[in-house]
């Protein structure tokens, strides 16, 4: 600790009370010894008794001083009480002011001082009298002292107190006025009401946005400030907020100005609470009327078509689905869907931007022709429009809408310089909104516009959920079809191809059959021409190939003197493959089936190819050593020329000749005429030394005839009916046991 | 205004500063502090004597601190400066040191500023010890203190109005990854240790009507610390830390209610 008291400790020089003791060095000598004792003792006092800021050493210091300066005062000539009041002084500044610590200092002045640090020689006679006067004296310095102090901390406490207030209060104004500032100065729109509605302050933008003054809209209530027009829900979501159900809401409202004009804002309100309870809200608006109709407009072009203003698809299928939705029950909806005839070859041959334009006129008669009605007109994109017809009304026959529609579109077009007549075609959809979807009956108006094209254009075409069902069923047979190939569902049936002269089976037709899971044994008429549509016709080809390949070999080898024939059809598709004759020549191959028992039936028109010359392949698979047949003859349009130069075996004549050969002779002129095409058929057919297969054979009496007629081969009901390879099997069987 | 610190003045409340100043025989008080300060005086006699205590404690600890060459303080919760502030102390000692002031107290604050303009060795920052970062931050703008070389950081009687929820450890742990190698910290807190049971329950009634106060073990009050080393006689009741002479020491030196320790943070080994 740093003041251990030295032996020099009340040295005048380093005396820290500042008590000039030089002046009196005997008095000093003389008193210092009995002092130091009774310094140590006051000090040990003021220490216990009170809070003293001082090390021991330095309170000790301090109050030898002290002792020192009193001694000298009491014997000093002339006597006076004058330093003892600037100790009593010095002791307040040296804090040591604890009442207790006073009453000690006086009652040892009185009771041991001049017994303890007066030397006998030094005590004056009066030295009891001099002592009280001492005593007063400290007192009164003190006590002076001790008021000036408090005095000057109560004053200072007292502005400090003051002044942090004042400072708080400062930084609050400031605040208040930075908020203010904020709340004056804001671009955006400001307003403050009570939970009863009454508007307290508004700031100008507010008011301005609004188009009143801010006194204005003071008187006025927020209630006044909703409208009929507002968005669903708002004055509830209000009400709600300042019963404090939500703490804030954010809403686009359209405000009604004084003018009368109306601005869009951005409106965000929340809820003040004090102690909980709702006591304010706050509006804050932001003028989106820009915003608002730029919006407008984009979802304006969002939802019509650029080229001829019209609502485009979104719009449409957005209106139909509203449509739909809030139809009431048994209200019909239909739907006219309008397609351009020749659209593209106009486009093509005057241009696009003539096409364009037409279009632009197009859309415009439509929308001019139903306006009355209100129906809504939509182009769906290119030369595509539908008309929304979803009145309950007589007025709204959407047939009599397309027959307005078609004649308004049929009126001569002048685009340019042309003339042009225009025609379309409509599909028609009418049915209980109740009842559909608007894929649905999209998907229907879709399939019947088909329909009007298909028969003809110009012309409307109205839904028959038949046929719809039937086109489904169509085109779910299709979807099925790969799926079917893979799973093994086709199967073949033979029908017998027998010799007309001798009866006997010479050969066997391969015919494909479906064994649909669900619909059961489907004939080829109902797949093999969508078979040849999707292309998947080569795949089954190659199948229905191999697998006669196979039932030939298996017959071929049970009855090798039956020399049973078997005779596949080759689509048209299949016939143009390049890969046709390896195809060909693998399944004979892998089958082990000889070449010369494998017929291959082409019509006329896959033997012309579809490059209008005949097939390439044609030699080749002939010079496999098949043997080949053109199926339904006379039917095309058949190049004799070529006939002769193809290495063609047989000619199988169309049913329409055999049917023509009837036994009943109701018209005995047409038999006659179909008899001698039969018979110049066959003779032609003999001069180039082809086989002749009469088809559809149903009857004894054609069968008897065609043999008359020197045809060589038959096939039909008459001789057998397609049959599985086994019932073949049975009937070779049979005939080799006959 | 820092957010955190009170908005307004309520001078018909008592302030802790004022309290402190009147139980240090001070006139930097009002009616009201008084009044609470007589209240408490009656429950908890000695409780004038523990601040007085206090007091004395962090004036040795001062000295401690100047005598190992340290200039520059960082007192937090420095009250009113009555009489023997750190800054009297320091710079009695060495005129150069310089003394940051830290008070939640707008009132002691203020008063600070009052009495020390004009000293431009002394800081005055209004603050609280719950944001030790804030208080670190303005320190530093300050400019008094150098954060790279070593000084003292004063909590004298001021983290017992820490409660535990607000984290006192992490407070005092900030506190001290601030300083220099070679610094020193210097705590005294109230404790319930070595209490007798109505001082306890009196202390409890105080809690009431002054300022929140959270008494805590020895073994806590050493946790303060950290990894400092903490100078002989380690944390211990006011009065017996290192005083100026055996004489000076109460008989019950635990009757103060408050332990006091000094620490100095070692350079690490290696
Ligand atoms: C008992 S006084 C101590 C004064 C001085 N440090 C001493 O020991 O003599 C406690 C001081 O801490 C202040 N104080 C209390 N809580 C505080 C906090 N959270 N942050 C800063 N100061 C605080 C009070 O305003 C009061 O001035």
């Amino acid at each position: 600790m740093a003041a251990v008291p030295d032996s020099a400790g009340v040295d005048a020089g380093r005396d820290p009370a500042g008590v000039d003791a030089g002046r009196d060095p005997a008095g000093v000598v003389a008193g210092r010894a009995d002092a130091q004792g009774y310094a140590a003792d006051w000090a040990r006092a003021v220490r216990r008794l009170g809070f003293v800021p001082l090390s021991v050493a330095e309170t000790e210091r301090l109050l030898l001083a002290h002792t020192i300066r009193l001694a000298q005062a009491v014997r000093a000539e002339p006597f006076t009480a004058h330093p003892a009041e600037e100790i009593g002084r010095a002791l307040v500044e040296a804090h040591l002011t604890e009442p207790q610590a006073l009453e000690w200092t006086l009652h040892a002045l009185g009771a041991t001082f001049g017994r303890r640090v007066l030397c006998d020689g030094e005590r004056p006679a009066d030295l009891a009298e001099r002592i009280a006067a001492v005593q007063g004296g400290l007192a009164a310095g003190f006590a002076r002292a001790l008021r000036d102090r408090t005095f000057s901390q109560q004053e200072r406490i007292a502005r400090s107190a003051w002044q942090a207030r004042d400072e708080v209060e400062q930084a609050l104004r400031e605040s208040e006025e930075r908020f203010r500032a904020v709340f004056t100065g804001a671009a955006i729109g400001i307003g403050i009401a009570g939970v009863d509605g009454r508007i307290i302050d508004v700031n100008q933008a507010f008011a301005d946005m609004l188009g009143y003054s801010i006194e204005e809209l003071r008187e006025i209530n927020v209630a006044a400030l909703f409208h009929a027009d507002d968005a669903a829900g708002m004055w509830e979501l209000y009400q709600e907020l300042i019963e404090g159900k939500h703490d804030a809401a954010r809403v686009e409202k359209r405000y009604h100005r004084k003018d009368g004009t109306v601005v869009w804002t951005d409106l965000a309100v929340s809820l003040i609470r004090h102690d909980g309870r709702p006591r304010f809200t706050v509006a804050m608006i932001e003028d989106i009327t820009e915003r608002y109709e730029l919006q407008q407009r984009l979802r304006f072009q969002a939802l019509h078509d650029p080229l001829t203003g019209l609502p485009n698809r979104t719009l449409f299928f957005e209106t139909l689905g509203r449509v739909l939705d809030t139809a009431d029950a048994g209200q019909r909806v239909g739907v006219c869907f309008l397609d351009l005839d020749g659209f593209k070859a106009i486009n093509d041959s005057l241009g696009h931007d003539l096409g364009d334009r037409l279009l632009v006129m197009i859309g415009r008669r439509l929308a001019a022709c139903v306006a009355d009605h209100g129906h809504l007109v939509a182009r769906m994109g290119g030369d595509e429009f539908v008309i929304l017809v979803d009145g309950g009304d007589d007025t709204d026959d959407p047939v009599a809408v397309a027959e307005a529609a078609l004649a308004a579109v049929a009126a001569p077009v002048h685009v340019g310089e042309h003339q042009l007549a225009v025609s379309a075609s409509v599909g028609i959809v009418q049915c209980p909104a109740s009842e559909t979807t608007a894929s649905e009956l999209m998907k229907a108006a879709d399939t019947t516009l088909y329909w009007a094209k298909a028969a003809g254009r110009g012309r409307w075409a109205v839904y028959d959920p038949e046929r719809g069902a039937r086109d489904i069923a169509r085109s779910a047979l299709v979807a099925g079809l790969p799926a079917a190939l893979e799973r093994g569902e086709f199967v073949l049936h033979y029908q017998p191809i027998v010799s007309l002269l001798e009866g006997t089976m010479l050969a066997v037709e391969a015919l494909v059959r479906w064994e649909h899971p669900e619909l059961g044994l489907i004939g080829p008429d109902r797949f093999i021409g969508l078979a040849e549509e999707t292309g998947l016709i080569v795949r089954l080809g190659e199948w229905v190939l191999r697998q006669a390949c196979e039932d030939a070999e298996r017959w071929w080898r049970e009855f090798p003197d039956a020399r049973l024939v078997v005779s596949v059809n080759l689509a048209a598709r299949q016939a143009d493959e390049p890969a046709i004759v390896d195809t060909v020549a693998d399944a004979l191959q892998t089958s082990g089936l000889p070449a010369e028992l494998l017929q291959l039936e082409l019509t006329e028109s896959a033997v012309m190819g579809s490059a209008g010359e005949p097939l390439r392949s044609l030699h080749r698979l002939a010079a496999l050593g098949v043997r080949l047949a053109v199926d339904d003859f006379g039917t095309g349009y058949s190049n004799l020329a070529y006939l002769r130069r193809l290495p063609i075996h047989c000619l199988k004549l169309a049913g329409p000749f055999v049917e023509g050969i009837r036994a009943d002779g109701t018209d005995v002129a047409a038999d006659h005429r179909d008899e001698r095409i039969v018979d110049a058929l066959v003779r032609l057919a003999h001069a180039l030394e082809l086989w002749v297969t009469a088809e559809a054979v149903e009857t004894g009496v054609q069968a008897e005839r065609l043999r008359a007629l020197r045809c060589d081969t038959g096939q039909g009901r008459y001789f057998g009916a397609p049959a599985s390879a086994d019932v073949i099997t049975a009937r070779l069987r049979g005939g080799a046991l006959a | 205004m820092p957010d955190g610190l009170p908005t307004e003045i309520d001078l018909t409340r008592p302030s802790a500063a004022r309290v402190y100043d009147y139980f240090l025989g001070g006139a930097h008080n009002f009616e009201i502090d008084r009044q609470l300060a007589e209240q408490i005086a009656s429950m908890t006699p000695n409780l004038a004597a523990t601040m007085r205590s206090g007091r004395e404690f962090l004036r040795r600890a001062v000295r401690v601190l100047l005598d190992a060459g340290i200039d520059q303080f960082l007192d937090i919760g420095s009250g009113i400066p009555t009489v023997g502030n750190v800054h009297e102390v320091a710079q009695g000692v060495n005129p150069k040191a310089r003394v940051v002031y830290v008070d939640i107290d707008p009132v002691a604050v203020a008063h600070s500023r009052e009495l020390l303009a004009g000293n431009e060795l002394t800081g005055v920052i209004h603050a609280d010890l719950r944001e030790p970062e804030r208080i670190l931050a303005e320190t530093r703008q300050l400019g008094l203190i150098d954060f790279s070389r070593p000084m003292g950081i004063l909590l004298a009687g001021v983290v017992h109005f820490i409660p535990d929820a607000d984290g006192p450890e992490a407070i005092l742990a900030t506190l001290r990854a601030a300083a220099a190698p070679g610094s020193f910290l210097v705590v005294s807190h109230s404790t319930f240790e070595d209490q007798p049971q109505e001082m306890l329950d009196a202390q409890r009634l105080s809690a009431r009507t002054a300022t929140e106060i959270t008494l805590r073990s020895r073994a806590q009050v050493t946790g303060f610390f950290g990894d400092w080393t903490v100078l002989e006689p380690g944390v211990v009741h006011m009065p017996l830390w290192r005083p100026d002479s055996p004489s000076e020491v109460d008989e019950h030196p635990e009757r103060f209610g408050a332990f006091g320790g000094v620490a100095r943070y070692d350079q690490p080994a290696g």
